[in-house]
């Protein structure tokens, strides 16, 4: 494409063949007002705030009008004015037809002091009007979804929200309705706007006519302090900016990075950040007596040292959570000063193909979104972007708009594959293996994207690897939660001889230091639970109380995202460092935590000393060590130090049964697909009311034959247990359902089945 | 010669039945498909681009030219061809399609199948407006009729060429009759007029190459064919060729569709229409609906082709000739149309949106002699920022009423400041008050 000089208020400008002539002015910094423009939609023409002056359209005749500047192409030779007379007057005229039927409430106005009309109606505006007349009146607001509502008189109909809608996330569900003055933004009855990206339209309504449940009259703009950050929903790293007043969040916005997330986050990343303000752990605590006691820092780390320099043998499992900085305390913590290599960051359904897989073809590399756009065609297996990765589903969905070919391996045919236009190969869990072999279309110029479900399929990984060596497509894991990735780099696997989190697990280790683990997440949470009892001394690092609290012996309170500095590490592989928001008293890092109890364990009296209590453990003499200095090279004698045999158990009992071959089951039961829907029981998601109103209702996906013969709702009965849920019809891999992973009781694991069985299905009765 | 009536389109309208298929074919009806089918389809379309036709619809595009922006075919791109007639007649004062097929729906289905031939298009749409049930019967039978005697379907004629034809009817929208708008409509969304390019010729329907015609052109191809483009290019002028129906309504004593060449005046048509009614005088009118700005007694001799009128100020527009006599008030008249225009903005762009509701109240105002001189200043620059800033023409020509009656009859716009009111008394000007 080639390049085009025009003039814009007589600056010469060059630009592609193409360019907007409002992007073209941007490139010299002439900012022309605008309303329906946004450079991330497809041009409209529909506020004509833009109108601009062209004297000369480079064919040496001008428009006898002003031209909207967002919706002409540049031309050589073009001439524009967009400040003379001609254009400014035709500025001002559509400022005033704009505040003709708006409300003028900016005092009262969510939007007040950031709103676009506002700023452009005092940089473009006459500062009076000539309106002496009746304003139109909507009764308001009126709900959109149940957490974004629109202000109907504030609307200036500019589309932005149901471009948005209609073009990102595809998800129309907002449109225009009625004519002329009585157009509006409407939903079709009894159908709310139903997106995980629904946030965006509120964020770039250029007036205050959409706001959220959550934030409206909450705050104005002018009294937050912005920092930016990173979103730890997922493992996306999306940019974000969180607003704050007063120590509190008040609001979460997507950052503009167009590298990563463009403009766009999804609901979870903006609206699911209460979690760090309820049943937080606000001090450690250490059980005395069979209760837990809030005791001091000193006290409580000392302990904690003492009860992990007490076990013969300790396991690790620091959870996904954490930062690359954590991660790599962690990796230090166990491998120099615990010696253990019973380490393992995996709180899910794992495997040692997994293990294997993440150090020899995750750690280190580097696939990214801009990597996707040019490949030729990307294949998903495992993988539920919409749902598992929502910034990597919008970069997919618009890849695929400008011709990229995507292929998902997949158990149903969902909506988010029908979003991304992917072609659904119809897979069974456990059949991923076999079919990746019959994947078409792959080349040097291709991605292939797994999941981390692949870990309950046997072989899937490895037939992952050998696709793309026999193709030389490149390869990347696409994990759940923000510190996966971080915790692959910063080696939190285990070491040689160790155990993996399933063989920490079944293997009755002295002690367990646990961080960001739900128990009911593993692959058997009953048995981690029993493990917690077993153990003669667990610790928790956490942010909130959990299952692990109850069972802790120490428990150490840790920072959330806000309250630390740190970086994750996206599924690409990408460093996506983050300042801390708030600088909170004794808000530690895990890191920060770990290096408390090092050092007690270095120097135990020291550390014990400063504690006026009756400490079991503070016992010895020396001098006192700073916390912040570094850990000796060995651990003092005696203390715990597992050999590479271990007290693991065989090999064989770790060994987790094959999942089912995909085929149809011989028992007569049914596959049991399953994923994390978007907005769920995660954790990180409590107490965001408005943001769980917004859930997709869970459904479980059966066979429509089986649907017709069961009714709406059925009893699916595993291993584990039973459940009687609503069921919709769905196009399946032969023999399969899909249950979400965690949207109803405790979770699948818990409650369900184990991973990799089957099921039986049944009518309720 | 005192009869300058040149009835082509209109020639069969007082026969018995004239609307179906016997009775169209008893004056030689589908006679030009014969004609048309053993021509090229490219020669079929020299033809009409020959004879001069412009597009009855208003703007006047040459109708031959217009079908030659469809891209050639291509056979690399499958995407079919659409001809898509826009019957969508909603204009105020306009009233010449509609009487069109009512009264011979036949010579536009026959215009269709001919220029469908003529574009290689396989199926063609009527786009009519759907407030007009019975001309939408009259057209659908006249459609069955036309698929019974082998017009349309497979094959016709014999010729191999085949032609589908669908009579869809709207929902009542004005903006529907702005081509883009009425696309939509007919995919099933809401009319809003699009963006443009891509221009309906390379993305139209479907995103297919597609033609869109107004219902009078269409129905002027088989005459053009039957006899020629010369004999079409004879008539009228010389940039303004042929025949077209003039629709008189209002104050005349003979108000109806007066088939005239292009380029004859008002003063002859209201001569055939029997004169302005007793007693008064011609004080204004419309020489193409609503949106086309008004003209006085000074306009009379204007010729009435697309060059005269532009030249005088106004467009020829769909030749609607509202003829106002002195018994009217021009602020209620141009209250009346805003209020139309106001009810009949998409929404889609601010200028039409705002700007009629915000000119309908300061001419309320006006009307009840509440306002301020200024009130016509104020008017006058609202219309400055509407017109050449909407999306569409749709703001453009609820601009053309306000700005030509103030340059006309600024005096009586103040009369109704001096006087508190309206200074006409409405009764004067119905149908029946001479009666009384």
């Amino acid at each position: 494409m080639s390049d085009v000089t025009l003039k814009i208020d007589g600056a010469d400008v060059t630009v592609p063949e193409g360019t907007l002539v409002i992007r073209a002015a941007e490139q010299v910094g002439i900012e022309i007002p605008r309303f329906c423009d946004h450079p991330l939609l497809a041009p409209v023409g529909a506020c004509r705030q833009c109108l601009v002056d062209i004297p000369d359209a480079g064919n040496g005749r001008g428009f006898p009008k002003p031209q909207a500047s967002c919706t002409i192409p540049v031309a050589e030779g073009m001439v524009v004015e967009t400040q003379n007379s001609t254009a400014v007057k035709a500025q001002h005229g559509i400022m005033e037809f704009l505040l003709v039927n708006h409300p003028l409430d900016c005092p009262v106005c969510d939007k007040g002091g950031e709103c676009p009309l506002q700023n452009q109606a005092m940089s473009h505006g006459q500062g009076e009007t000539r309106f002496e007349g009746t304003k139109r009146t909507f009764p308001k607001p009126i709900n959109l979804s149940p957490n974004v509502l629109l202000d109907r008189e504030r609307c200036i109909v500019c589309q932005r929200c149901t471009r948005f809608a209609a073009e990102i996330p595809g998800d129309p569900g907002i449109a225009l309705i009625q004519r002329g003055a009585q157009q509006q933004i409407g939903i079709a009855e009894d159908k709310p706007f139903s997106s995980y990206f629904s946030g965006n339209v509120i964020q770039i309504c250029p007036v205050g006519a959409l706001t959220s449940d959550d934030y409206r009259f909450r705050a104005r703009p002018f009294d937050l302090v912005s920092t930016p950050s990173v979103a730890e929903h997922d493992a996306c790293g999306a940019a974000i900016r969180i607003d704050h007043r007063r120590g509190k969040v008040m609001r979460r916005l997507a950052g503009n990075d167009p590298e990563v997330n463009e403009e766009w986050i999804s609901d979870k990343d903006r609206f699911g950040f209460r979690y760090a303000v309820r049943d937080r752990l606000t001090s450690p605590m250490i059980r005395e007596d069979g209760e837990l006691r809030p005791a001091s820092w000193l006290e409580a780390v000392a302990v904690a040292a003492a009860g992990l320099a007490a076990a013969g043998s300790v396991g690790v499992l620091p959870g996904g959570r954490l930062t690359l900085e954590d991660a790599k305390a962690y990796a230090t913590f166990a491998r120099d000063t615990l010696r253990t290599p019973h380490i393992d960051f995996r709180s899910r359904p794992l495997s040692e193909e997994e293990t294997e897989f993440l150090r020899s073809r995750v750690a280190g590399t580097s696939v990214t979104y801009a990597d996707l756009d040019a490949a030729d065609h990307v294949v998903l297996v495992g993988l539920e972007p919409e749902d598992e990765a929502g910034t990597l589903f919008l970069r997919l969905r618009k890849a695929n708009k400008a011709g990229l070919r995507i292929t998902t391996l997949s158990p149903y045919a969902s909506e988010g594959s029908r979003k991304l236009g992917a072609e659904v190969v119809l897979t069974a869990p456990g059949a991923e293996k076999d079919a990746l072999s019959q994947v078409n279309g792959v080349t040097d110029a291709s991605v292939i994207l797994v999941g981390e479900r692949l870990a309950t399929s046997q072989g899937a990984y490895s037939a992952a690897a050998d696709l793309a060596d026999r193709t030389g497509a490149r390869l990347a894991w696409v994990p759940r939660r923000a510190g996966d990735r971080g915790a692959v780099e910063a080696g939190l696997l285990p070491g040689e001889g160790g155990l993996d989190a399933d063989g920490i697990v079944r293997a009755g280790l002295d002690a367990l230091l646990v961080a960001g683990v739900d128990p009911d997440d593993t692959a058997d949470p009953d048995a981690f639970l029993a493990a917690l009892d077993r153990a003669g001394f667990v610790v928790s690092l956490e942010q909130r109380v959990t299952a692990v609290t109850e069972r802790a012996d120490v428990v150490l309170p840790v920072a959330t995202a806000s309250e630390k500095a740190g970086t994750f590490v996206t599924w690409e592989g990408r460093r996506r460092p983050f300042e801390k928001v708030f600088d909170k008293p004794a808000a530690y890092s895990d890191a920060e935590v770990l290096g408390h109890i090092t050092t007690s364990l270095v120097e135990p009296a020291s550390a014990a000393s400063g504690v006026e209590t009756n400490t079991a453990s503070s016992s010895a003499e020396g001098d006192r060590v700073g916390l912040d200095t570094p850990p000796p090279p060995s651990l003092r004698e005696g203390a715990p130090s597992l050999g590479a045999s271990g007290r693991a158990s065989s090999p064989d009992d770790l060994t987790r049964s094959p999942s089912g071959s995909g085929g149809s089951t011989d028992e007569g039961g049914f596959h049991l697909a399953t994923w994390h829907l978007m907005l769920d029981n995660g954790t990180l998601q409590s107490g965001d009311k408005a943001l769980a109103a917004t859930a997709r209702p869970a459904f479980v996906r059966i066979p429509a034959a089986l649907h017709e013969q069961l009714g709406d709702v059925v009893t699916i009965t595993g291993d584990r247990g039973s459940w009687t849920l609503p069921a919709l019809p769905a196009e399946l891999a032969e023999g399969t359902i899909w249950v979400p992973t965690n949207s109803f009781g405790r979770g699948v694991w818990a409650d369900l089945a184990s991973p990799g069985s089957t099921v039986s299905v049944e009518g309720a009765k | 010669m005192t009869d300058t009536l040149t009835p082509v389109l209109t020639a069969n309208w007082g026969d018995e039945r004239a609307w179906t298929l016997p009775a169209y074919a008893e004056q030689g009806g589908y006679d030009a498909l014969d004609v048309a089918l053993g021509m090229a389809p490219e020669d079929v379309q020299t033809m009409v681009k020959d004879s001069g036709l412009r597009g009855r619809g208003g703007a006047g595009f040459p109708t031959g030219v217009k079908w030659g922006f469809l891209p050639p075919p291509d056979p690399e791109n499958p995407k079919p061809r659409y001809l898509v007639v826009n019957a969508d007649e909603s204009e105020p004062g306009t009233c010449k399609d509609i009487p069109l097929m009512m009264a011979s729906p036949h010579t536009l289905v026959e215009g269709v199948i001919i220029s469908s031939y003529a574009i290689r298009a396989e199926r063609a749409f009527i786009y009519v407006r759907g407030e007009v049930l019975h001309v939408i019967r009259r057209l659908q039978a006249a459609v069955r009729e036309a698929y019974a005697a082998g017009h349309l379907g497979t094959n016709i004629h014999g010729s191999g060429y085949d032609l589908d034809l669908v009579v869809h009817a709207g929902a009542g929208a004005y903006i529907c009759g702005e081509e883009t708008a009425l696309l939509d409509s007919l995919e099933g969304r809401r009319g809003q007029p699009r963006l443009r390019p891509p221009f309906p010729a390379v993305a139209g329907l479907y995103a297919s190459p597609t033609v869109i015609n107004n219902a009078e052109s269409i129905a002027s191809v088989p005459a053009i064919v039957k006899n020629g483009a010369d004999w079409f290019a004879g008539m009228g002028t010389e940039k303004s060729a042929g025949v077209g129906i003039f629709s008189l309504s209002g104050h005349v004593k003979k108000p109806g569709q007066y088939e005239a060449p292009l380029g004859i005046t008002l003063r002859k048509l209201i001569e055939l229409a029997g004169g302005v009614r007793e007693g008064h005088e011609l004080k204004f009118w419309t020489p193409g609906g609503s949106s086309t700005p008004l003209f006085t007694q000074e306009h009379l001799d204007v010729t009435l082709d697309f060059e005269g009128v532009q030249a005088a100020g106004s467009m020829l527009g769909t030749r609607a000739l509202q003829i106002f006599d002195d018994s009217v008030c021009v602020v209620r008249a141009v209250l009346r149309w805003t209020e139309f225009y106001k009810h009949e903005s998409c929404g889609k762009c601010t200028p039409c949106r705002e700007g009629t509701w915000w000119l309908v109240q300061v001419l309320e105002r006006l009307e009840k002699g509440d306002g301020k001189p200024e009130d016509l200043d104020l008017l006058l620059d609202q219309c400055d920022n509407i017109l050449g800033r909407s999306f569409c023409a749709l703001g453009d020509g609820a601009t053309s009423p306000i700005t030509s009656s103030i340059q006309y009859f600024r005096d009586e716009y103040l009369a109704h400041l001096e006087q508190g009111g309206c200074p006409f008394d409405p009764a004067t000007s119905t149908a029946w008050a001479e009666s009384k």
